[in-house]
């Protein structure tokens, strides 16, 4: 049953034997400039930074490997950060348990999400996913643990496991490093296994996976799921890293936001949305400083990428000159 | 004073009015996205951000030009119907080829710029627009007071909505656009121009959008936000509808405008998630929608 699953595998492993050795110094070299950022950098904007490149790269799951777009990712993002939040304030959990309660919750309300919106394909998918994660943004406004529009907040960080203090900002930024890397590394084994294989070939072609036997509902059920717990993930680390939840991380423009980032790095890239995201959260930095407002700058770029751009950076490199000679290969 | 189901029947009359007239514009955009949806194959998430500019052109008019509700009921869907032809051909014409998201997502950064553009010039706050001399005002039904705006905007919207219809499926420019839906390659051979088809559509759509935001202008206040903020619900709204049919569309706004009315007497606090419940009710009964053909 997985035969073209392990074959596609294995070709695609012997074409890019160079591929995976530039893989690998650019992941050592990414690995180190992370290792070493907070010298030069503000450690409150790099764990950001890590957050929305997780968010993205969940995010990217799902439209990159499956090809559904959801337009209400915010709700798993946004409904962890509370989670999260509510469970380490009032609760009085650990910081490690608090994040589990938020992936916890975000992958259940994918799948409640899921259930509804795989029901209908390419465009209704999209609209399907808006349309409830504005309903779970009324629910976030008017139920009682999210304080409405206050959201939560003073969120402690707590010790993690009881041992290292959080509210040392060093030790947070090698904790948030930590998870980051964890979920890129969970990411990259899910889309590498059979599961994302099929994944991928209900991306190319649904009709012929559903004719090879699969069932292809329950694939994208279980990579909706996946995408929202690892949203949850990024969502629930935010929470703590700020020390608040608030309703902008539920809106729909959040939503849109991490389309952008996804889109912007390149779709379908397992490093793309990171860079993605990291432009993003540099330009809103920017910005934010400036009186121009960040809507305009967002709206024009996303015009721009999708006229222009739909590669994304990482696409681009990759199917530049020099990108092919280091052995990679852009696909789709 | 007369009840119905423990409710005062004036609170009720007045919910279902106001049930009707949101159901009025849900009608109008979503009859204008299913148009653009049907030819282009494009979701125009701009289709909000067209119906706030509407509301915005007519309010811009008046203020420097002097121009008065009338004209502006003309001449706004006009601006934006043009603005909408032009953002078309220069772009949006680039993307059929491709995969529909594209579109999607074309439309919703057009949709994030003109939101911000005009936040950033009037802020997020709503300015009035007056209603016109002629319709101020209301009247004594006997069982309930009916301000003559309002009513006037049910007449008219449904006017709107049926001349769509008429146009779409009874005359011989609808025929060319019926036809380009099913087969644009072979209506194109045909020696029907059907790239200036899907430009016309297009603006007809922007200006339908258009329409509707200078019809709610005085009813809400005119805002940079007021077009987002009913996007997402006019979506669940075609949802609900399929886009396969014109008339589905039409039937499906009002239903749902009402239904949201009445959840407002009954049980206030769902009154904002209502249409996102009937929709996910819906998908789970009759995943094409009540009216879809394509799933």
């Amino acid at each position: 049953m997985t035969d073209i699953a392990h074959s596609a595998a294995k070709s695609a492993t012997g074409r890019s034997a160079t591929a995976a050795r530039s893989y690998a110094i650019f992941i050592v070299i990414g690995l180190a400039a992370l290792v070493v950022a907070p010298a030069f950098f503000y450690p409150i904007f790099l764990m950001k930074l890590l957050c929305f490149a997780l968010f993205a790269c969940a995010f990217n799951l799902l439209l990159g490997y499956t090809g559904l777009l959801s337009f209400g990712h915010a709700t798993f993002f946004g409904g962890a950060a509370y989670f999260t939040a509510h469970a380490v304030k009032e609760w009085g959990l650990s910081p490690e348990l608090g994040v589990l309660v938020g992936v916890a919750g975000a992958a259940l309300l994918g799948l409640i999400v899921g259930f509804f919106a795989i029901r209908r394909q390419g465009i209704y998918f999209a609209m399907i996913t808006l349309a409830l994660s504005q309903m779970f943004f009324f629910f976030c406004l008017q139920a009682p643990f999210t304080h409405g529009e206050d959201g939560i907040q003073s969120v402690p960080r707590g010790r993690l496991f009881g041992l290292v203090d959080l509210n040392d900002t060093t030790n947070m930024y090698y904790f948030v490093l930590a998870v980051f890397l964890v979920g890129m590394l969970v990411i990259w084994r899910f889309i590498n296994s059979p599961f994302g294989m099929i994944l991928k070939s209900i991306r190319e072609n649904e009709q012929r996976a559903i004719s090879l036997g699969y069932s292809v509902a329950r694939y994208k059920l279980g990579a909706f799921v996946m995408s929202a717990a690892l949203a949850g993930l990024a969502g629930g680390i935010k929470a703590l890293v700020f020390q608040f939840a608030t309703l902008t991380d539920v809106a729909w423009q959040m939503s849109g936001e991490v389309i952008l980032m996804t889109l912007l790095g390149g779709i379908g890239t397992l490093i793309g949305p990171i860079f993605g995201a990291g432009l993003v959260v540099a330009l809103e930095n920017y910005l934010a400083t400036s009186q121009f407002p960040v809507t305009i700058v967002t709206g024009v770029v996303f015009m721009v990428c999708v006229l222009l751009f739909r590669r994304g950076l990482i696409g681009e490199f990759y199917a530049s000159r020099l990108g092919r000679r280091l052995g990679f290969e852009h696909r789709r | 004073m007369t009840m119905i189901f423990g409710i005062p029947l004036q609170a009720f009359l007045g919910q279902l009015l106001i049930g009707l007239i949101n159901g009025s514009f849900y009608a109008l955009l979503s009859l204008g996205l299913a148009v653009i949806f049907g030819l282009l194959r494009v979701i125009n998430f701009a289709h909000g951000a067209q119906y706030m500019l509407g509301a915005f052109v007519a309010m811009l008019m008046l203020q420097y030009l002097g121009i008065n509700y009338w004209f502006a009921l003309v001449l706004a869907p006009l601006v934006v119907g043009l603005f909408g032809a032009i953002i078309e051909r220069t772009m949006l014409s680039r993307l059929y080829d491709l995969d529909p998201l594209y579109g999607l997502l074309f439309t919703f950064g057009l949709a994030l710029t003109i939101e911000g553009t005009f936040r950033y010039f009037y802020g997020s706050s709503g300015q009035p627009y007056n209603v016109p001399a002629a319709l101020a005002g209301g009247t004594n039904l006997g069982f309930m007071f009916l301000p003559i705006y309002r009513g006037w905007v049910v007449v008219i919207s449904l006017i709107a909505c049926i001349g769509t219809w008429l146009l779409i499926e009874k005359t011989k420019l609808g025929a060319y656009l019926r036809a380009a839906t099913e087969n644009p390659t072979l209506v194109q051979a045909f020696g029907v121009n059907v790239p200036l088809l899907l430009t016309l559509t297009y603006g007809l759509g922007a200006a339908l959008a258009a329409f509707a935001g200078v019809l709610a202008a005085p009813v809400y206040q005119v805002s940079p936000l007021m077009g987002s903020n009913i996007i997402i619900v006019v979506f669940a709204v075609v949802v609900v509808g399929g886009m396969g049919s014109i008339m589905g569309a039409i039937l499906t706004g009002y239903m749902l405008g009402i239904a949201e009315g009445l959840t407002k007497v009954f049980y206030p606090e769902a009154s904002n998630i209502v249409i996102f419940v009937i929709m996910a009710i819906v998908l789970l009964i009759r995943p094409a929608g009540l009216f879809g053909r394509d799933a």
